[in-house]
This record gives C-alpha cells, sequence and structure tokens, in this order.
C-alpha cells in the first residue's frame, strides 16, 4: 500500500519525485491523485467504478455505518463507518441523494484500522453507502439518514 | 476563521489521530445571499497523514465533506512523542498542514 501511494505520488506531482530522487522525501507532497471523474459523476455505482476500478459489490453485514438516524443540519451529519473485514485498504462514503454522491475516500496502510469517522454534507433525505474495499473486493452497506435541512443549498 | 486543530493519543497500542482543519469546503453550488452569485468552489481534494516517514491515511475529499472537516482514525503501533504530520491541498492549489505529537 505504502509503496502504491509513494508512486502515485511521484507519479502525480513532479515536486513529490524531486523530492523523493534528492532523498528529501516530505511526506507533505504525497499525495493520492484526486479523481475528479469519480467525484463528479451523478451516481453511486458510477463513482464507485471510477474510484475503484469496479462496482461490483457485495452487501455485507461486516461494514457498520454510524450515522444520527434525522439530521437537523444536513451541513454536518457525522458519519462513522467501521469493518471488521480483514485487510481493508480502502473505504468511500457516498450519498446517494446529492447530486454528485462520493463524500470521501480513504485509503488505508497496513496497520491503519478500518475506522473512519468524519462530517459529510446531506442535501435531503438519502442513503449513506459505505464501500469498503477488503483483500481486493468490494463490499457496502447503507443506511438512511432523515435529513430537516438541506446542507447543500443556500 | 477556526484554527487548525490535532490531536493524537496512544492508549494499548493503537494511535488514534483526531483533527478539525479549518476551511470553508464550498461547494460551489451556494450563493451569495447579497449579490446572488454563485460562491466558487473551494474544497480539500486530497490529504495525508503520515508519522516517521510512513503514510498511514490518505485522503480524497469532495465538496461533501461539512465545512472545518473533521478527520478521526486509528492505527496500530505508534508511541508517545511520534510526530504526526497532517498535510492537503484543495482545489485552488493551497496546501497546508499541521503537526502533532502522540501523547
Amino acid at each position: 500500500m505504502k509503496r502504491r501511494t509513494l508512486l502515485k505520488g511521484s507519479l502525480g506531482a513532479g515536486l513529490a519525485g524531486i523530492a523523493a530522487g534528492a532523498g528529501l522525501l516530505s511526506p507533505q507532497a504525497v499525495f493520492a491523485k484526486w479523481n475528479k471523474k469519480a467525484f463528479t459523476s451523478k451516481k453511486v455505482d458510477d463513482a464507485v467504478k471510477k474510484l475503484l476500478g469496479s462496482s461490483s459489490m457485495a452487501n455485507s453485514g461486516a461494514i457498520k455505518i454510524t450515522a444520527p438516524p434525522i439530521a437537523e443540519n444536513g451541513a454536518e451529519v457525522g458519519i462513522t463507518v467501521q469493518s471488521s473485514l480483514p485487510k481493508v485498504d480502502s473505504m468511500s462514503i457516498l450519498v446517494e441523494k446529492n447530486g454528485q454522491p462520493l463524500a470521501a475516500n480513504f485509503s488505508m496502510a497496513s496497520n491503519t484500522n478500518a475506522f473512519i469517522r468524519t462530517r459529510i454534507k446531506i442535501g435531503k433525505t438519502s442513503n449513506v453507502h459505505a464501500v469498503v474495499r477488503s483483500d481486493g473486493k468490494l463490499f457496502t452497506a447503507k443506511r438512511e439518514v432523515k435529513v430537516t435541512i438541506g446542507g447543500c443549498g443556500g | 476563521m477556526a484554527k487548525n486543530r490535532a490531536r493524537a493519543t496512544n492508549k494499548g497500542g493503537v494511535t488514534t489521530v483526531k483533527a478539525i482543519i479549518s476551511h470553508p469546503m464550498e461547494t460551489g453550488l451556494r450563493k451569495d445571499k447579497k449579490s446572488g452569485k454563485k460562491i466558487p468552489a473551494h474544497f480539500i481534494e486530497e490529504l495525508t497523514v503520515s508519522t516517521g516517514g510512513n503514510t498511514v491515511l490518505t485522503a480524497n475529499w469532495g465538496p461533501a465533506v461539512s465545512k472545518n472537516p473533521l478527520l478521526h482514525f486509528t492505527y496500530k503501533g505508534g508511541k508517545k512523542g511520534d510526530k504526526i504530520i497532517i498535510s492537503w491541498n484543495d482545489n485552488k492549489g493551497v496546501k497546508d498542514s499541521i503537526e502533532t505529537a502522540v501523547k
């Protein structure tokens, strides 16, 4: 995983490559390249396919999404995704009814636990999907969040 | 603007990292209430967390991550005093970072 991240980083950013070559590799310069196509996709499946190369996912009871059942403010909805699946190296959060469903993707190192908590915007009542890559295969779970005040408009 | 905040603790061989990053995370869809003009999109695209030269987490975010993003995750290993660097760049090419030591 680390090697892959480094590779992506050095391909994506010339600066990172130069820094690595000079033996001054600064972690600040290493980023996974932002996937515009995935983030601008309008459908969950499409976004997953563009992000992870496949939209073939199995429903899994080993993924737990913690979210408020009713969010008073859709602009800040706390979401926790955790999984007991083995060898998890990627976790994504998608909001089905948002214009652009993909909210966030996280890539884990081998020693990083399959646990993420963040806050996202949910425009209107929607299923929130979590997509977890475990040992190279994709698994998914969803949970509905009801929104009383939307989080994407003005 | 709120300040960037980061905190890391080690307990039982697991390091927990929590951070709040000061960023507007504008979607590009919101309108200025006075002028009626759209506020341009401004959001963090890429974020990396590293310790001791090893990357433990990378994140790609879209504008649907809330304003002043919260990041909370855990990893096995780490020890008190380890330096953790969280760095990010946004869609306008602005780079920033925050450092903290594991407690």
